[in-house]
């Protein structure tokens, strides 16, 4: 029982925090039909701004301090980088971010250095909140959740209930139509980049903490983040939602399993000396949101709620 | 300026770069292979700050043999095959000496790949110096004479764990967690064997081997040690999985005492804070506390005040200065004849007297199992806390038989 409930908080806390990096990816992919590979390198730079910001105006300015300038970040890519490689094709700006991402990295580690920066937990939040089965729960974890149900519920007043909103779902099916009733339909496409690029930055601020912030912090999030789209559908925010809060109780739930394949498979009289029977459930944990990519593009191609197939 | 004086300029100019080329041809380089990025990159970062504090302790004392000691340093993200690149790269560059000890992985391709090299270039050999790989194979089965080990290995180190154990009635059950790769395999089979022969009443609710590196929130495993209600938790990781592991420990709460190796350094001490007081315990043949002379501490404050962090390996000092030993009685570089020195060798340290074993080149080292407390004379990474000696083992006591059969160089 306790491990069912540690597993489920676990597993939506990492959730959310796959569907903050999963949503702006998701909507610019949506947009733009670019995948954009450098969307990791955006969460990577929400935890070091928040850092260094941190560091003169404390936690709560970099709370939104760091993903406007994230955002900002992100505009100008899109202003004076994607903009121009549009033109080319997807091929060229998928290279294009793909670039971008390795630029970030080594720009991380020339300005604050190759290790692990001590971006901590701020003290108001360093407490333990309440007591499970024994077991101490920490307050910035729900802080955390906190966040990421705030950030979902404004994302969906923004897309599903605003005037923005709706302009921004028209250019996702419709740019031609939406620029022949007068918008300016490229910027609406930087806003939209920016505001991705925010969403990456807001997991980065609360995310680095909570795990670790170092420059390889975005080459370890990134392909997780492009399972949770693909297996969300491309360009579906309700998929992506689906797929985080999925793979993340997958993830949690895998390594609070104890038996291994020898236990599970004792009908086909597997023994527990052999490689394969050795192999406990929790040693695979990291495997299987890969395994759900795979398994998810051989049979449903479009993804749980995507509308188009690759 | 007149043609004259330019003439003039360029033959000083000539001789002087002659001069530094000579020079170079005295320095011994020691290359050191070791993460100097990525998840573990303060971890091999820490430790050639030790390196080369330690060279340049001996070139202020006139050197090895009269060579001045160079530490180069070469990053192998701690990857196997990418650590033979650069022991390739270091062999080009003239290095004789290998230094490496992050990841057991790394050092079971070192030594293969150091041992055939020696073989197929005669007059070239390499020494392989390896400071903290602990796999107890390295001197066992794959022991070869050309690898050197300064660290106690995995057995070594969980005997004088478990020898604590079997004095603790109280405690009847434990969970083994260590890092997925040879090391973490060796630690969690030598955790199974000795704890079953030592104290058989205590259950083994739970072994756990986890991605190296790639674990970024241990509290699952936390929590699932907590519901297995285990009053021990024995834990062979290290570097970034040590700090984290603790990080988590900390925030649920989970208060059994952690037997480690590595519980004592390099960040794991700044993550555990006030909670881990009296539960945290490592075996090492080193930690602040331990009584030496003025000398020593003074070492240990210079070198803390001059690299802004903690001194945490006394094996590099022992490493260095027990080559130092050796290059002097050759008086050359002649590595078949250094290898044969340090064979057998003794050598006093600030600790104690070590013994480098002839028959698999493996280190005896007094060890000393320490408790993280408070109110110590010396802390550690300026928490207020430190390490409190609970046990002395002689370096006799540590040894364990070796199945090793060196094939020593005709």
């Amino acid at each position: 029982m306790e491990t069912v409930v540690f597993a489920l908080l676990n597993g939506l806390i990492y959730g959310l925090l796959l569907f903050m990096l999963s949503s702006g990816l998701t909507l610019i992919f949506s947009m733009m039909g670019v995948l954009n590979m450098a969307h990791a390198s955006f969460y990577m730079l929400g935890a070091y701004f928040a850092f260094t910001l941190g560091q003169h105006t404390g936690f709560w300015f970099a709370l939104f301090l760091a993903p406007i300038c994230v955002g900002a970040a992100g505009a100008c890519v899109e202003k004076w980088g994607l903009r121009k490689v549009h033109a080319r094709g997807h091929v060229a700006e998928l290279l294009f971010t793909f670039g971008l991402a390795y630029v970030i990295e080594e720009l991380v580690k020339i300005v604050w250095g190759k290790f692990a920066v001590a971006y901590e937990i701020p003290p108001e939040l360093n407490y333990s909140l309440f007591e499970l089965f024994g077991s101490q729960y920490p307050a910035y974890r729900i802080f955390m959740l906190a966040v990421s149900i705030a950030m979902l519920a404004g994302l969906w007043y923004l897309l599903k209930r605003t005037r923005i909103g709706l302009i921004i779902q028209a250019s996702l099916t419709h740019p031609h139509m939406v620029s022949h009733l007068g918008h300016n339909v490229p910027r609406i496409f930087m806003l939209v980049f920016a505001a991705g690029c925010a969403l990456a930055g807001l997991a980065g601020v609360i995310g680095g903490n909570y795990l670790v912030t170092e420059p390889s912090m975005a080459f370890s999030i990134g392909p997780i983040v492009f399972v949770v789209v693909v297996v969300g559908g491309m360009g579906s925010l309700e998929g992506a939602f689906i797929a985080s809060l999925l793979i993340g109780f997958l993830q949690t739930f895998a390594i609070s399993i104890d038996s291994s394949f020898a236990e599970i498979f004792s009908f086909a009289g597997l023994s527990a000396d052999g490689d394969i029977g050795r192999i406990t459930i929790a040693s695979l944990a990291p495997m299987l949101p890969f395994l759900l990519l795979v398994l998810m593009l051989m049979l449903r191609p479009r993804g749980l709620m995507g509308e188009r197939e690759f | 300026m007149s043609k004259g004086n330019l003439l003039k300029s360029s033959l000083v100019a000539l001789l002087l770069s002659g001069g530094v080329l000579s020079a170079e041809a005295e320095v011994i380089k020691i290359g050191y292979i070791d993460p100097l990025s990525g998840p573990f990159g303060s971890t091999g970062d820490a430790g050639v700050k030790h390196f080369r504090y330690a060279a340049e302790e001996i070139n202020a004392a006139g050197g090895m043999g009269g060579m001045q000691v160079e530490v180069v340093a070469f990053d192998n993200k701690i990857n196997p095959k990418e650590s033979l690149v650069q022991l390739q790269k270091a062999i080009d560059q003239g290095v004789r000496f290998i230094a490496q000890g992050n990841g057991s992985s790394v050092a079971n391709a070192l030594t293969d790949a150091i041992a055939k090299h020696n073989k197929r270039n005669p007059g070239e050999e390499v020494l392989f110096l390896n400071y903290a790989a602990v796999d107890p194979a390295l001197t066992n089965k794959k022991c070869n004479y050309w690898h050197f080990r300064f660290d106690a290995h995995v057995d070594m180190k969980m005997a004088g764990l478990t020898d604590w154990l079997r004095d603790q009635k109280d405690i009847k059950s434990a969970y083994i967690l260590a890092q997925d790769y040879s090391y973490g395999r060796a630690f969690t089979a030598a955790a199974k064997s000795m704890i079953e022969e030592k104290r058989p009443d205590i259950k083994i609710v739970g072994a756990e081997l986890h991605p190296i590196g790639k674990v970024k929130d241990f509290t699952p495993y936390v929590q699932k040690m907590m519901s297995a209600k285990a009053d021990v938790v024995f834990t062979g990781n290290w570097g970034t999985d040590m700090t984290l592991l603790v990080k988590a420990a900390n925030a649920s709460g989970h208060t059994v005492p952690y037997l480690t190796f590595y519980g004592g350094g390099l960040g794991a001490p700044t993550a555990m804070g006030k909670s881990a007081v009296g539960l945290v315990k490592q075996i090492t043949e080193f930690h602040e506390n331990i009584e030496a002379s003025e000398k020593q501490m003074a070492r240990v404050d210079d070198f803390e005040k001059t690299n802004n962090l903690d001194y945490y390996y006394e094996r590099v000092f022992t490493l260095m200065n027990m080559l130092d030993k050796a290059v002097d009685a050759v008086g050359s570089v002649d590595v078949p004849k250094v290898a044969a020195e340090l064979e057998g060798m003794t050598y006093e340290t600030p600790y104690g007297e070590v013994t480098m074993r002839a028959d698999d080149h493996q280190l005896m080292q007094p060890l000393y199992i320490s408790t993280f407390s408070e109110g110590v004379a010396r802390d550690v990474e300026n928490t207020g806390y430190g390490f409190k000696t609970d046990i002395t083992i002689p370096a006799a006591a540590t040894e364990t038989p070796t199945t090793c059969r060196m094939r020593r160089p005709s």
